[in-house]
């Protein structure tokens, strides 16, 4: 009936004459059924949506219009050769089964099962999804932290550190300079092009590898390679980067590893 | 050590905290001293609370303690704050959430015996990583499937002291399965 008023209308109008009928090869793409189906939660939601449509009460679904509708949408989705997911199918048996028992006689005698009553379980399930779905709309709705309000917080002053940057004393300085100069010896065997070594040059590239690390190592910085002289280089632009105070040296405890930091990070 | 009144020390702690604070969280910011007893927190939190009335933070309780918030009138311009936008949740994603704080603890399997479809794997790790939701348990069934339940951080980032507290909480908790089906036998021909 609906569908034979919805035939007299004109689709669309095309260079002046209506047109009252989809064309037989009406392009639809495939992308656009995909978007149909992502539209819906599963065929739960695909039936709630049939039969929200219709004004219906779920309780009192018409079944056999309901699969008509529902066979219609997977027909259309097979049609396209879409692969629908198995949930789809397993539903549309479902329905099947409820029409066929509702146009068979019952026998007359027979006990029917409440608790397998396909219809009433139909039912049971859709009252139960939408009270899902509606359940998830309202914890949509409900104001949620950094979305609708936000956690007040202030700065915290700054708290006496427990566990401030020890100083580092000259003696432990001069030693791990000692101990280096020692290890610089044991590779001067090999015979090293001899190369001038700006300390200033040194400065920079010790500020430059500071600016990609945090910290780092005092025999990060220190080439065994350049021998002697490089260790004195690199010694010297240490002492003349803490002098102008481009970098801290923390010494955890007396002995342990010394370390090199940008000034603002100590 | 000045003297505060006990009021500025919980106000400042309370901005201070990184998180909700509880009870015993106050009563520890007195180290060695003399702790205020719970009754006397409790007394200047709600003095404290009364003072920020008509002001742009609110001092609210959650489901994780005690915190300072600030009013939702003013979201839309904080929104701005940031370029990023608070990120969208799918529905596939609400409905999960939906079964597990309605219906928790809440087998996977349960999930999908409602919503009529699999449970996506990426969903799961999504609330989980948001802190939402976590894994209780596991179900003395075949499989041992694991018990999903909401955490405090989920009630605390949706503003709630308890479950209780979620919209129409009566409604949707309870499964009315003998009503249903008298309404049912009433409808059916």
């Amino acid at each position: 009936m609906i569908n034979h008023v919805q035939g007299e209308l004109p689709l669309a109008v095309v260079e002046g004459s209506p047109l009252t009928q989809l064309p037989e090869d009406l392009y639809i793409p495939p992308d656009a059924l995909e978007i149909i189906l992502d539209a819906f939660e599963g065929p739960l939601d695909l039936l709630l949506y049939l039969i929200r449509r219709q004004n219906l009460d779920i309780i009192q679904i018409n079944v056999a219009e309901i699969t008509r509708q529902y066979m219609g949408y997977i027909a259309l989705l097979e049609s396209m050769r879409f692969e629908l997911a198995a949930e789809y199918l397993v539903m549309a048996a479902m329905l099947a089964e409820i029409k066929s028992r509702a146009l068979l006689p019952r026998p007359v005698g027979a006990d029917e099962d409440e608790d397998h009553d396909p219809r009433a379980e139909l039912i049971r399930r859709l009252l139960e999804y939408e009270k899902v779905k509606m359940s998830a709309e309202a914890i949509d709705e409900m104001p949620r932290v950094d979305r609708d309000f936000h956690v007040a917080e202030a700065g915290q002053p700054e708290i006496d550190e427990r566990t401030a940057p020890p100083q580092v004393d000259l003696s432990e300085l001069v030693l791990a300079f000692a101990e280096l100069l020692a290890r610089a010896r044991l590779s001067s065997a090999h015979q090293i092009e001899w190369e001038p070594l700006s300390t200033r040059q040194r400065m920079s590239e010790i500020l430059m590898k500071l600016k990609e690390t945090a910290e780092l190592t005092l025999s990060d910085l220190f080439a065994p390679d350049e021998g002697r002289a490089g260790v004195v280089v690199s010694f010297l632009a240490i002492l003349e980067l803490v002098r102008e105070g481009l970098c801290a040296l923390i010494q955890a405890a007396p002995g342990s590893q010394i370390y090199i930091r940008r000034p603002t990070d100590a | 050590m000045p003297e505060f009144d006990l009021k500025r020390i919980l106000e400042g702690a309370l901005f201070a905290s990184r998180g909700p604070m509880t009870i015993y969280q106050m009563k520890k910011l007195f180290g060695d001293q003399k702790a205020p007893t719970e009754g006397m927190l409790r007394e200047a939190l709600s003095s404290l609370a009364e003072e920020y009335q008509n002001r742009s933070v609110s001092l609210i309780e959650v489901a994780g303690g005690f915190r300072f918030q600030v009013s939702d009138v003013l979201a839309p311009y904080l929104a701005n704050l940031t370029d990023e936008k608070p990120g969208k949740y799918s529905r596939a994603t609400l409905e999960t959430l939906a079964m597990i704080a309605y219906r928790q603890p809440v087998t996977r399997g349960e999930i999908e015996a409602v919503r009529g479809v699999a449970v996506n794997t990426q969903i799961i790790r999504t609330l989980e990583e948001r802190g939402w939701i976590t894994v209780v348990g596991h179900k003395e069934v075949p499989g041992r499937p694991a018990l999903f339940a909401t955490t405090t951080e989920f009630l605390n980032d949706f503003g709630l002291k308890s479950l209780e507290q979620l919209p129409n909480a009566e409604d949707l908790i309870a499964t009315p399965t003998t009503d249903l089906l008298d309404q049912m036998e009433q409808s059916s021909e």
